[in-house]
């Protein structure tokens, strides 16, 4: 059995004056249909750099990308990507920017077709009064949920989250990992997202992949995470494995935050795939 | 103690406005009016250095009451058309906007374009930019003799015109092509790491992302010619003698008529800073996008 996303011996490298500058470094990591999995690690150390990889943001140095069977090159509209800033054309309206991206997917339907997975995504992020807005008119909260619902309407493959809610303050980051949950749990699609926030991480995913720090990022330890789906903030929070999990990957964080990057030893044994 | 020393430090303000109670009015009425009395004295003072001017040191110089009486006719009557260069103030201007409007079409249809190239790829800039930095200083009293010898050789065609054309279009055009090249630059990367993700065709990622995100910078240029335009009429027609608000100023200098000079400088002025006022209108709209 063969997994739905492969990444594997992916490498990032840039020239620079003092040689090869390497990033990431043999990134090797599965991922199962409708898998949650989320990448941590410090800032900077290259997690956002595997994401646009995977994206087809990035260029890839070494190593390839599986999805579905296929080798993935360049970006494509198969990967939802849900971006830090809600990157929403300003001139467009909410529902104009979701549309771009559907005419540009489902080009064969009828235009009121279109309009309607348009309308019943951004209604389903909550948007259904002002979906005729421009991003100036809304909250820096409601743009990115404008985002969300930008990605789930191309019905993608893959699912690709760039710490999505490190812009939003406490209160609206809660309610839109909600609203995120919510549509991943009626769509089970394929998800990886990059984000430093731990109870996120716990919350949301099925994985946990924490990555040394750069240069030269690797897996350095994958924590599964079993709380049973549908998933509530609180009954997640309450039960007994929360806290262990939670030290543990703190503690992995905390570990390589004393780690000085020139220390990095050359070969590390590390476990590659879950 | 306290009670003897209230009347002492009363509110400073409070005796003086009581025992001035003029100053405070006219304070009050000056405040309101200061936007109108303001200019007015500005313009007062003018007159007043024209006036004395024309007395004393530039005798040539006819005075303000002498302008007035001999524009009079070109104000009074607009529109009339007494002779080839003998025609109302307005009727001058005309011909003139239309003039301008055509070079500065010219000037955006090209410079617009060009912008784009110059922005979308740092080889043609490498290739271009020494070129523009070099012939966008250069004055239209140089280019207008050029566009008389390029388009001097075309049979039937009204020469003066052409040259006039070339001049205002190749002055008007770099604030249009440098803004629209600055703004292309300044395209958000998210902008266009949304078009490649959706993998928006090379057309869709011009007319639904590069476009509208260069619009605010593309009419700041758009600004900045239209003034450059009006600013090259004058000299484009002086030089070509064509009939218009230049024309007629240089053909009543050359007829020893000074009075009508003024009139010409007020008007070119009053319709460029009408020009500027309608292009940030227009500019405003973009930018609030």
């Amino acid at each position: 059995m063969s997994a739905y996303a492969e990444l594997f011996n992916l490498s990032k490298t840039f020239p620079s004056p003092q040689g090869e500058r390497v990033i990431v470094r043999n990134f090797n990591l599965t991922i199962d249909a409708g898998e949650f999995v989320t990448l941590i690690g410090h800032s900077g150390c290259g997690k956002s750099t595997v994401l646009s990889m995977v994206a087809g943001l990035s260029s890839i140095t070494a190593g390839g990308l599986i999805l579905a069977g296929r080798e993935l090159t360049g970006p494509g509209p198969d990967r939802g990507m849900v971006f830090q800033s809600p990157s929403l054309l300003p001139w467009l309206t909410a529902f104009e920017n979701v549309m771009l991206g559907i005419n540009q997917v489902f080009f064969t339907a009828p235009l009121y077709e279109r309009q309607q997975i348009a309308e019943y995504y951004l209604s389903v992020v909550g948007l259904a009064d002002c979906m005729h807005r421009r991003p100036r008119e809304l909250s820096q909260g409601m743009r990115q949920r404008v985002g969300i619902a930008r990605a789930f309407a191309l019905k993608p493959k893959m699912l690709l989250l760039d710490e999505p809610f490190g812009m939003l303050d406490a209160l609206t980051r809660y309610e839109l990992q909600g609203v995120l949950l919510e549509l991943w749990r009626k769509n089970r699609i394929a998800t990886l997202m990059v984000t430093h926030d731990v109870d996120e991480a716990l919350y949301l995913s099925d994985r946990v992949v924490c990555m040394t720090d750069g240069p030269a990022a690797e897996v350095g330890d994958i924590v599964p995470v079993h709380f049973p789906r549908p998933r509530d903030r609180a009954s997640v929070m309450e039960h007994p494995d929360y806290d262990p999990l939670r030290e543990r990957l703190i503690e992995f964080l905390e570990i390589h935050a004393h780690r000085r990057p020139s220390a990095v030893p050359g070969e590390r044994s590390v476990a590659l795939t879950a | 103690m306290s009670s003897t020393s209230l009347p002492v430090t009363a509110t400073p303000g409070s005796p003086a406005s009581a025992s001035h109670p003029f100053r405070a009015g006219f304070q009050r009425w000056f405040s309101r009016l200061d936007w109108f009395v303001l200019p007015l004295a500005g313009a007062v003072a003018v007159l007043a250095l024209w006036y004395l001017s024309s007395a004393t040191w530039a005798k040539d110089l006819p005075n303000p009451t002498r302008t007035w009486i001999a524009s009079k006719p070109y104000i009074v009557e607009p529109f009339a058309k007494r002779g080839e260069l003998d025609q109302g103030i307005l009727r001058f201007t005309w011909l003139s906007l239309i003039l301008v409007a055509k070079g500065y079409a010219i000037a955006l249809v090209v410079g617009t374009p060009l912008g784009f190239l110059l922005g979308i790829s740092p080889l043609f800039t490498r290739a271009l930019d020494p070129i523009i930095q070099v012939l966008r200083p250069v004055s239209p009293l140089a280019w207008l003799p050029l566009g008389m010898i390029l388009f001097g050789g075309w049979k039937g065609a009204n020469v003066s015109e052409l040259a006039a054309l070339f001049t205002i279009a190749l002055c008007a055009m770099w604030p249009t092509v440098l803004n629209t090249a600055v703004g292309v630059r300044a395209i958000p990367q998210d902008y266009m790491n949304v078009a490649r993700v959706l993998k928006l065709s090379r057309w869709k990622t011009l007319t639904k992302v590069m476009i509208p995100a260069t619009l605010p910078y593309m009419f700041t240029g758009f600004r900045l010619s239209l003034g450059i335009a009006w600013l090259v009429i004058v000299a484009a027609e002086m030089l070509t003698g064509r009939p218009g608000i230049g024309g007629f100023l240089w053909q009543q200098y050359n007829a020893l008529i000074y009075e009508q000079i003024i009139l010409c400088i007020l008007t070119i002025g009053l319709v460029g800073f009408v020009l500027d006022r309608l292009m940030s209108v227009v500019e405003r709209r973009f930018r609030s996008v």
